[in-house]
Parts: structure tokens; sequence; C-alpha cells
């Protein structure tokens, strides 16, 4: 059991981590509420685009003849990514920006993967969700923005570890669940902060470092992209750059063959900081819940469309890929969503409440609400 | 007064509830169908727990 005096650290701890994270997290905590929906919110918007009802058919369109489709709307762009959605196949995505390897898109294109007719246009950076995504995800701030709410989340996983080495000492005369509402309010919400805390404490923190992990995606691409791919396409690296892009159905057709229980997930174009100066790099998923949030790169000649190498991602790009779905709820149907909402309302619950009770003792010293902790044996108190 | 829990007492239904969820957060990731299933069961118990407690007049 801790003695008085091995709390005191704790609840320092406890203290000050959640009074710098808190406001941060409560506005990731109501941000992230809608974008657990997000799919089914663009829907209902019209933001994205259902394929039209065709009677069956094994039928694909050429590649080749979306691409140009894509690159007639829009002539002096450049495409970017191929991408597929394993939950749309009848779609193909096509990914433009002013020049392949620009950060921002400048359009994406829905194609029907059956006629290969052009479907929609995504609307970017516009309506009331990309405002609650960028508050999210940076807060209007770029990188920095994003790096120091991972910071932030760092501090929330600290809180949370140190709440738990305090939940025994206040639960030492209290069965499981016990909510004080008759003494004061002070205490019932105390008690409340306790139970709610203590439930959704794994879900809390796997959403927390997960949530951690994603605001490290840029760093850990970029270390991919300068290690992994850039040994990758070394031996190529004195050919002259891809002037003339050959066959993309070509080149995803071998890729498809060297990766025969997968399938593409996305193809980066030659260029862009994905792919090589003159390969296109095809990312293959499995076909398995695990393996399809998984990817493999493929190598492939931009010109001849043979595949030149593959190999598997790199355990940290590996953990980053994992930790999507475990931070956006969004591998087990609309079922999970909804519980992913509910605990998502009572973590605003444990934070609300924390703040609460801060501001309702922040006048009285650690040690007499040290003191005022269910201590019980004076041989204890003691011993401290 | 009364008498200090023991340490089983205090930690058995919380440590219980975290491993239901772990159970909860990576079955639908391993399996479909089944998994999903047991994922919304899994992670509907502490939000179950949270409302049973909380609520609840004694």
């Amino acid at each position: 059991m801790l003695t008085r005096s091995s709390i005191k650290p704790w609840y320092l701890v406890h203290k000050w981590t959640s009074l710098i994270c808190t406001a941060f997290m409560l506005l990731l905590c109501l941000t992230g509420l809608p974008l657990i929906f997000a799919d089914e919110i663009d829907r209902a918007l019209g933001y994205s685009v259902t394929p039209p009802d065709l009677p069956e058919t094994a039928e694909r369109a050429d590649l080749d003849a979306i691409i140009s489709a894509a690159k007639a709307r829009r002539p002096g762009d450049a495409v970017q990514f191929i991408v597929a959605d394993p939950d749309e196949p009848d779609l193909w995505f096509v990914r433009m920006a002013e020049s392949v390897a620009a950060a921002k898109p400048s359009a994406f294109y829905a194609f029907d993967a059956r006629t290969g007719d052009y479907l929609h246009q995504y609307p970017l950076d516009q309506g009331i969700m990309n405002v609650v995504l960028r508050l999210h995800v940076d807060m209007f701030a770029g990188l920095w923005g994003t790096l120091f709410l991972g910071l932030m989340g760092l501090l929330l996983v600290a809180s949370l570890v140190s709440g738990v080495v305090l939940y025994g000492p206040f639960m030492r005369k209290l069965a499981f669940g016990t909510v004080r509402r008759k003494q004061s309010i002070r205490l019932k919400w105390l008690d409340l902060h306790n139970l709610l805390g203590i439930v959704t404490l794994v879900w809390f923190l796997v959403v927390s470092a997960t949530g951690v992990i994603n605001t490290l995606a840029t760093p850990i691409f970029g270390q991919w992209q300068s290690g992994e791919l850039a040994d990758m396409i070394a031996p190529y690296r004195t050919m002259p750059t891809a002037q003339e892009l050959g066959s993309v159905q070509k080149a995803l057709d071998a890729a498809r063959r060297v990766a025969p229980d997968m399938s593409l997930s996305f193809m980066a174009f030659p260029g862009n900081g994905f792919a090589g100066p003159r390969h296109f790099v095809a990312f293959m998923q499995g076909n398995s819940p695990l393996t399809s949030k998984l990817l493999k790169p493929v190598l492939i000649d931009a010109q001849t469309g043979v595949v030149v190498e593959t190999r598997e991602l790199p355990w940290y790009v590996t953990a980053l890929l994992i930790s999507k779905p475990l931070h956006f709820g969004d591998y087990g149907g609309l079922p999970l969503k909804i519980i992913w909402a509910l605990l998502d309302l009572l973590s605003i619950a444990v934070l609300g409440s924390g703040l609460y009770l801060w501001l309702k003792k922040r006048n009285v010293s650690i040690e007499v609400r040290l003191d005022a902790l269910p201590n019980g044996s004076e041989k204890q108190r003691d011993s401290a | 007064m009364k008498t200090s829990l023991t340490g089983i007492q205090i930690w058995a239904l919380p440590v219980l509830l975290g491993l239901v969820s772990a159970c909860g957060l990576t079955a639908a990731l391993l399996f479909d169908g089944i998994g999903d299933a047991v994922s919304w069961l899994a992670l509907a118990t502490p939000v179950v727990a949270a409302l049973w407690y909380g609520v609840r007049r004694t």
C-alpha cells in the first residue's frame, strides 16, 4: 500500500499533467466526437459518392483511360496517387496536385471502376467538418500544432497512469462504484471522477497513446522515405527520371502478380515523396481484418511496368498503421463507432469532473487533502 | 470507522473491466463477424458499468 509520503509525488504529477493538458484534451474529445462519424456525415452532406447500381459484372475499366480522363479535367496538374477503398470496390480515386510532389492536393476525383465513368469531385478544405478536423489534427498550426497536441497527449497518458496509482488509496474504504451523493457535491463528483476514470481507463489510454503515435505520422513517414525508400531506389539513382510514364494498368497488374493475396491500397506516381523519380510504388494491403490495415510497398519501373523490388514496411510504420484504427474506432462497423462515441462522452465527463475538482479545491493545501484520505491505520501515518 | 479493503477487493473489478476492454479493442481488429460482435459487447461493458454505478440511487 502507498504511504502518505509516497502518494504526494503521484498526486502532484496527476494534478499538473492534467492541468496542462485538460483544455486541449477537451478540445480533442469534443472535435473527435463528430469525427468518429466523418464517413456517415460526408455521405449525408453529399460530399462522398455511392457507385451507381449496375448489373453484377467482373468487368474492370482500363486504369490508363481513367488517368487520362482525370488529366483532361485538370490539364495543368499532375496525378499524385490513385487510391482504392476496400469498402467501395467499384470506385477508383485519383488525387491531383499542381505538381506530383506537392503537399496539398488540387482535386480528388472518383471514377467508376467498372465503366471508367467520372462520378464525382470531393470538396477539399471546405465545410464545417474540415474545420473540426483541422482543430483536432493541428489547430490550424501545421506540423508544430500536431506535434504540440502529441505532447499534450503524452501528458494525458501520464495523468491517466498517475490517476490509476491514486485510485487505490482513494478507494481504500469504498466499495467499487460507490458514489457518495448526500455529503457534498464535491465528494459526489470526486467519486464519479474515480468511477468513470477507472472504467474507461484502458480505452482512454489506448486512444490517447495511439493518438500520440498518429501525431508522429509525418516524421515516421519521413524516416521511411529517407531510409527504406531511399535504399530501395538507390540502385536507380544515376538513371534519368521517367519522362513518359508507361501503362499504369500494366504496373498495377505486375504489383498484383507479386502480391496475389493482396489488393491495392494506393499507388504513388514517380516524383512523389512516396515513390521514386522513375518508379511507381504500389502500396498493397492484405485481405484479412488485421492485414488490411498493413501495407507492403512494391517498387515498379514506371516505363516498363516491371516490378523491381518489394519489401515489408519497418516496425515503426506498422505501429503507425495499427494505431490508426485503434484511434479512429472505424474497424467494427457502426455499432463500434457508437460505443466509441459513448466512451468519448464518458472521457469528457472524466476531464470535466477533474477540472471541477481542482477549481473547488485549488486553495486547499495538498497536506490537508492527503489528511482527508481514508487512511485508516495510525500505524501507516507513523511510518510515513 | 470502516475497515480498509484489501487490494483484491479494490482492484478486482477495475482489472476485470480493463481486461474486457482490451479484448474488445483487439477482437474486431483480428476477426470479422464474430470479432465485431465480441468488440461491441466487450466495449459496451465499461459504458454499462459507468451508467449502472453512476446513476443508481443508494
